[in-house]
This record gives C-alpha cells, sequence and structure tokens, in this order.
C-alpha cells in the first residue's frame, strides 16, 4: 500500500523536534521518516517518554515555547507543509487537513459551551460556515460516531466518558480532514466503552476514509485498527512493518520484548518484562539506543544502526545489516 | 460519623485479637464480607432527601490467608466502594466487613489503627499517592512512626528490608530521592513498600498497574506476587483489565451494578465464563492480533445503569441479548452455582 508513489498522503522526513530544559537540549525526536497511505491506519507504539506525541506535536505544529531545534519535512499531498509560514499552516493544513485528538480531550471539552456549538467551531473557523451550516455539519458528525443528535444541546458534563470521547473525536472530524491523530483515545475508558470506541473508528474509517494515526503505548487495542504498526524508541522509529506482520513476527529486538510483555487472555503465555529504563534524550548513547537493555546487543551496536528492509519490516537494527 | 462512646469498652476485646499472634487461634476466613451494602444518602438543597446511590448492594465473600482474588468490574459499578469499607474508610450501611473474626465497622480508634497495620494500600496513581515533598526514607518512616516504632534501628532495618524486597537497591541511591525523581515503577515499588512496610495480612491493590506502561506492568505484577507467596499474604487486586489478572489471582469476582455477578477460579472463568456481562468482557478484551482491525466486535448496547435508580430484577437484564422475558426484568436472580466453585447470579444457569 504505502510502497505505491501515487497513494501517498503523507511523507515524514527526517523530522526532528529538540526542546530546551534547563539541563540541556532534549531530543524528543530525532530523525523520523514515516510514510502513510490514503485510508490507512498506522499505530505508533512506544513506552511514555519515548517522544510519540511530540511526534503528533511535530506534524501538526503545535509547539510549545522551549523549542530548541525543529526541522525535516511533512509532504502532504506532495506538498511541503513545514515550509508554509504559521499563518498559511493555520488556514490550510491544521484542522482543515489534519486534526488531531489530544490525549483525555473527552476531559478537555469546554464546561459552559454546548458540545454542539464546540464540534461545529471549527466549519466556523476554519471555513467561515455560517453558525445554520457548521451545526448542520456536526449533526452529521455525532450520526458517524454514534452520538444521538439530540445530545448537540447538552454540556459535556452531562454525557458519559465513552460519548464525550466520541464528542471530542466529531470534533476532529467536522472538516473532513484526510488525516487525524489519535493520542491515547482509549486510555481513560472501560473495556467496553473502548471496544465500542474502536468500532466506531474502524466504522469511520471506512466511511469517511480517513487516516488515522493512532499514538498509544497497549499493544493489544492498538491491533484493533492498525494497518501498519511504527515502533518508536527514545525518539527514533525503530520499527516500521504491516500489522500482519508485526502482530505475527516482530523483528527489531524491542519490539520483540514489547510483545512479549503483553499480557494474553486467551492464549496460555507467560509475559515477561524488559528490564531497565529507556535512555534520557538529554544527550543520548550515541549508538543504538537500545543496546543497553539488548539481549542481542553486538560490537557493532556502538554505531548507530541504519535502517534495513527484511520481509517487509523495516527495521533499525544491526542484527539485519 | 458519630462514635458510640459505650461501645468503646466492648472493643478492647476486638484489640487483643488483632494482636499478630491472634490470627493462628483463629480458623477459617482472614476476611469475610457478608451481605455488604454502602449506600450514599443523595441529598436535595442540602437537606432533602433524594435517594440513595447503591454503590455497593449486597457483596458477599470470603478470603483467607494467602489468597488473591480479582475484582473485576467497569468504572462505576461500585469496586472501589467495596475496597473503601473493606479498609474501614466508609461504614456498611448493611451487612459487615470482618477482619480475623471481629467486625471491622465497630473498631474504635486504637482497633482501627491496629487494623491498618494489618492491611495495606497500594494505590491507582502512584505519582499522586507519595507526598511530593518527602523523600523515599521519610515515606517509609512514616506510618512505623504512626504505629509506634520508635527504635531508629528497627525503623532503618525495616526500611532496608523492605527496599530490598521490592528489588530497589542498594537502597542508599534511593532513600534521598523525592518521588518525582524517580520512575514511574520505581514510584509504584515505593507505594507498596509503603504497604508492605508494617508487615500486614492483607493488601488492598486498587489498579496498581493501569498508569504504568506495558513493559513495567508484568514486572510489578511479579513483584505482587512474590511478596503475596513469601508472606502469605492476603491480596485483593481490583482492576478494570482482564487480562492482568489471570497472572496474579486464583479467583476473579466480576463486579457489576454493585453486585458481584459471577465469581470462580480464575482458569474455569476465562475457559467458561456464564454470565452474559462476563462473556462480553471477555469478548472486549483484544489479544494483539491484526485479525482485530478487519471485523466489528459485539458489544452489549448502552451503558452501565445508575445507581441511584438500578433496573429491577437482573442489573444487567436491559443490555443482555440472552434476557429471558418475564424472569429477568422482574426477578432478581440468586447466585447459582451450575459448576462447583462456579457462582453466577444469572437466570440462564437456573
Amino acid at each position: 500500500m504505502s510502497d505505491n508513489g501515487n497513494n501517498i498522503l503523507m511523507r515524514v522526513e527526517d523530522l526532528r523536534l529538540y526542546f530546551r530544559t534547563r539541563n540541556g537540549v532534549v531530543q524528543a525526536v530525532d530523525g523520523v521518516d514515516l510514510d502513510l497511505g490514503y485510508n490507512e491506519a498506522i499505530v505508533v507504539l512506544g513506552e511514555s517518554g519515548c517522544g510519540k506525541t511530540s511526534l503528533a506535536k511535530a506534524v501538526l505544529r503545535l509547539l510549545p515555547r522551549n523549542v530548541d531545534t525543529y526541522s525535516g519535512h511533512v509532504y502532504l499531498n506532495g506538498t511541503d507543509v513545514m515550509a508554509l509560514d504559521d499563518r498559511d499552516f493555520r488556514r490550510d493544513v491544521r484542522w482543515v487537513k489534519m486534526s488531531m485528538v489530544p490525549q483525555a480531550a473527552m476531559n478537555a471539552l469546554n464546561p459552559v459551551l454546548r458540545v454542539g456549538d464546540q464540534v461545529a467551531e471549527p466549519m466556523t473557523a476554519h471555513y467561515l460556515a455560517d453558525k445554520e451550516e457548521a451545526l448542520a455539519q456536526a449533526r452529521r458528525m455525532f450520526q458517524h460516531v454514534g452520538v444521538p443528535v439530540d445530545f448537540l444541546h447538552r454540556y459535556a458534563f452531562e454525557l458519559s466518558g465513552g460519548m464525550r470521547q466520541r464528542v471530542a473525536l466529531a470534533m476532529a472530524l467536522v472538516t473532513m480532514p484526510n488525516l487525524v491523530f489519535l493520542d491515547e483515545p482509549t486510555s481513560a475508558l472501560d473495556v467496553l466503552t473502548q471496544a465500542n470506541i474502536f468500532n466506531v473508528l474502524k466504522q469511520i474509517k471506512n466511511e469517511l476514509e480517513v487516516s488515522f494515526i493512532l499514538i498509544t503505548h497497549d499493544i493489544a487495542t492498538s491491533s484493533e485498527l492498525a494497518d501498519r504498526v511504527a515502533v518508536m524508541y527514545a525518539g527514533h522509529i525503530v520499527e516500521v512493518s504491516h500489522a500482519s506482520l508485526f502482530f505475527a513476527e516482530p523483528l527489531h529486538p524491542y519490539s520483540r520484548m514489547l510483545m512479549d510483555s503483553v499480557p494474553r487472555l486467551k492464549v496460555e503465555q507467560e509475559p515477561t518484562f524488559i528490564t531497565g529504563h529507556p535512555p534520557s534524550l538529554l544527550g543520548p548513547p550515541s549508538g543504538c539506543r537500545f543496546a543497553d537493555r539488548c539481549p542481542s546487543r553486538f560490537e557493532k551496536c556502538a554505531e548507530e544502526p541504519s535502517v534495513f528492509e527484511v520481509k517487509g519490516h523495516r527495521v533499525k537494527c544491526w542484527l539485519y545489516g | 460519623m458519630s462514635v458510640d462512646i459505650r461501645n468503646r469498652e466492648e472493643e478492647v476485646e476486638n484489640e487483643t485479637l488483632l494482636d499478630k499472634g491472634g490470627y493462628e487461634k483463629l480458623s477459617g476466613a482472614l476476611l469475610s464480607v457478608r451481605d455488604l451494602r454502602v449506600w450514599f444518602e443523595l441529598k436535595r438543597f442540602g437537606f432533602l432527601h433524594a435517594g440513595y446511590v447503591r454503590a455497593v448492594d449486597g457483596v458477599n465473600f470470603d478470603l483467607h490467608r494467602g489468597e488473591a482474588i480479582g475484582i473485576v468490574g467497569e468504572s462505576g459499578c461500585g469496586k472501589t466502594t467495596l475496597m473503601k469499607t473493606i479498609l474501614g474508610l466508609y461504614r456498611p450501611t448493611e451487612g459487615e466487613v470482618s477482619f480475623a473474626g471481629s467486625e471491622v465497622d465497630t473498631f474504635g480508634s486504637q482497633a482501627l489503627q491496629s487494623y491498618r497495620s494489618s492491611v495495606g494500600y497500594v494505590q491507582q496513581d502512584p505519582y499522586g499517592a507519595l507526598p511530593p515533598f518527602m523523600n523515599v526514607q521519610s515515606i517509609l518512616e512514616e506510618p512505623m512512626r504512626i504505629h509506634g516504632i520508635k527504635d531508629e534501628l528497627e525503623r532503618d532495618r525495616r526500611i532496608r528490608d523492605v527496599m530490598s524486597e521490592v528489588k530497589m537497591t542498594p537502597a542508599d541511591d534511593f532513600l534521598n530521592k523525592y518521588p518525582h525523581m524517580l520512575s514511574g515503577g520505581q514510584q509504584q515499588r515505593v507505594v507498596i513498600a509503603r504497604a508492605m512496610i508494617l508487615e500486614p495480612r492483607l493488601i488492598v491493590a486498587d489498579e496498581p498497574v493501569s498508569m504504568l506502561d506495558a513493559s513495567v506492568r508484568v514486572e510489578i505484577l511479579r513483584l505482587l506476587q512474590k511478596l503475596q507467596d513469601s508472606h502469605d499474604l492476603a491480596v485483593i487486586y481490583i482492576t478494570h483489565d482482564l487480562s492482568t489478572v489471570r497472572y496474579f489471582s486464583e479467583y476473579i469476582f466480576v463486579m457489576y451494578a454493585g453486585k458481584l455477578i459471577e465469581r470462580a477460579r480464575v482458569h474455569e472463568l476465562l475457559a467458561n465464563p456464564l454470565h452474559p456481562y462476563t462473556h462480553a468482557l471477555l469478548e472486549a478484551t483484544p489479544d494483539p492480533d491484526y485479525q482485530n482491525a478487519l471485523t466489528q466486535k459485539e458489544i452489549p448496547p448502552g451503558e452501565p445503569p445508575s445507581l441511584v435508580n438500578p433496573p429491577s430484577g437482573c442489573r444487567f437484564h436491559p443490555r443482555c441479548s440472552r434476557m429471558i422475558q418475564g424472569l429477568c426484568e422482574v426477578e432478581i436472580p440468586p447466585d447459582f452455582e451450575p459448576e462447583p466453585e462456579h457462582f453466577a447470579a444469572c437466570w440462564l444457569h437456573r
């Protein structure tokens, strides 16, 4: 899917986002390459602090004030949106072509606005739609995400967690973007609600033909949506492969250990855990960043690994060199 | 809450039972919950009665020494209220919680203090549970000060023992650190160490791993398991995640809208879920498999009911696909035992 040049919605090349802190420069996103097809869902997996949320923010240019380095290319439908100035980016890209459901968005809805007005707001802001039109579009989105239409007039506190999450999703979809980032969309929800939200996401992916980048640390639920999987470790993407290949046989030692740490419900398999901690992103080790915790480390790992194509996976590991 | 002064004298007897040696004399359950109801009154304008929230509504179980149970349920099903009542933080509206043969609700301040030293509590959010202005040493010392362990050498010995038990060695590297300097996994170890430091007999763990990364979760669960084995602890593990329960406890209790609806040994329950709700929970919990993305899951419609006006009869009936007309919505199902030691409160198994 992603190999076909005409079918690429977004291509990220050598994206870097470093933050300045009192203790030095944090290399949160450090040379990430990633591409994404139309109507494709890619999952970015990784432990907390590996830079996966920063990756989303870097692509959407939602930057804090302490940015040290912000470089690379993001091609969206072939145009480099990194080259746009802030005004054009805001007008033509953010929330028009790509939007985001931030982490814990369901708890960040404005308590004094009706949810319908909140969902309609991006329409008035970006398409200068009048209120009627915007509300009609919000109503359509409510139907897509499975919220009863009369909830348009309710306030956030009158909705349950699952419904609020759907409203947050509707807000990201209302402008009909091509790409939606989902940052841990179900981490605060119950099992049944979570399964429900994933049902909705699958349905929306078919109906509206959007692409998703799902950011999560929950491997088991990520398989509910993934066409492809990207594993992130300490600011690098260490493996990208199709879901069918990844969930059957991950190649990078980190991906393997991550998969082995998942408690399984239906299969008899004792989970294991990864000893040690991810390296600090303040001056990370120069070679492979996983080397310290890796069981199959050898001399070569002192150098930074290149990316190798093996059996349909792209792996950043010397084992496959 | 008012404490009846006359009861105070009778409590002295309870206190003697709570001596550490007292357990050995008792046969039977360490913790026994009988027909427990915890209702919270709703008030209108601050004084008019407006009904009750029936957070826990008729729960029965026994827990023996060295046993681990997992209580599984969605948020709002009453599992935290149940836990807090067991810890003595809420008073039962009806029914009782007994620990080592004496009723927790009747404890006076001294008995309660001694009860709290025998029950450890592991919180959900380790960062929120640790005071940010205290270092690890003082966090671990505080319970001992409160419970009258005055000997400084003894305190130091215990801290070092417990630190090595939670695998934070060398202890000196950590004792002077403040919570924000530790990783999530280490913070949770400190919380566990604090729960263990008074050598409790029962540990109540409320979603101890839900805030941690996948790679650390298993490590913390293993640690709890090891502590349980080596100290012959009884453990109540509260969670919404079925997949972690199986590695930890011997029994699973499934809770829905204030009631335990199914109780069985872990393997029995996972292999043969009897209640439609348990079935749905198992169905909704994915294992990593790319085929998950290709199908829609069958999820019972709707949401858990309000506990102010729970549905009549079986509380799951409005969402249940196998509801029996004329029975499920009328009569509350009792616990049936279709298989030995496997209880389900569902009319399908009458």
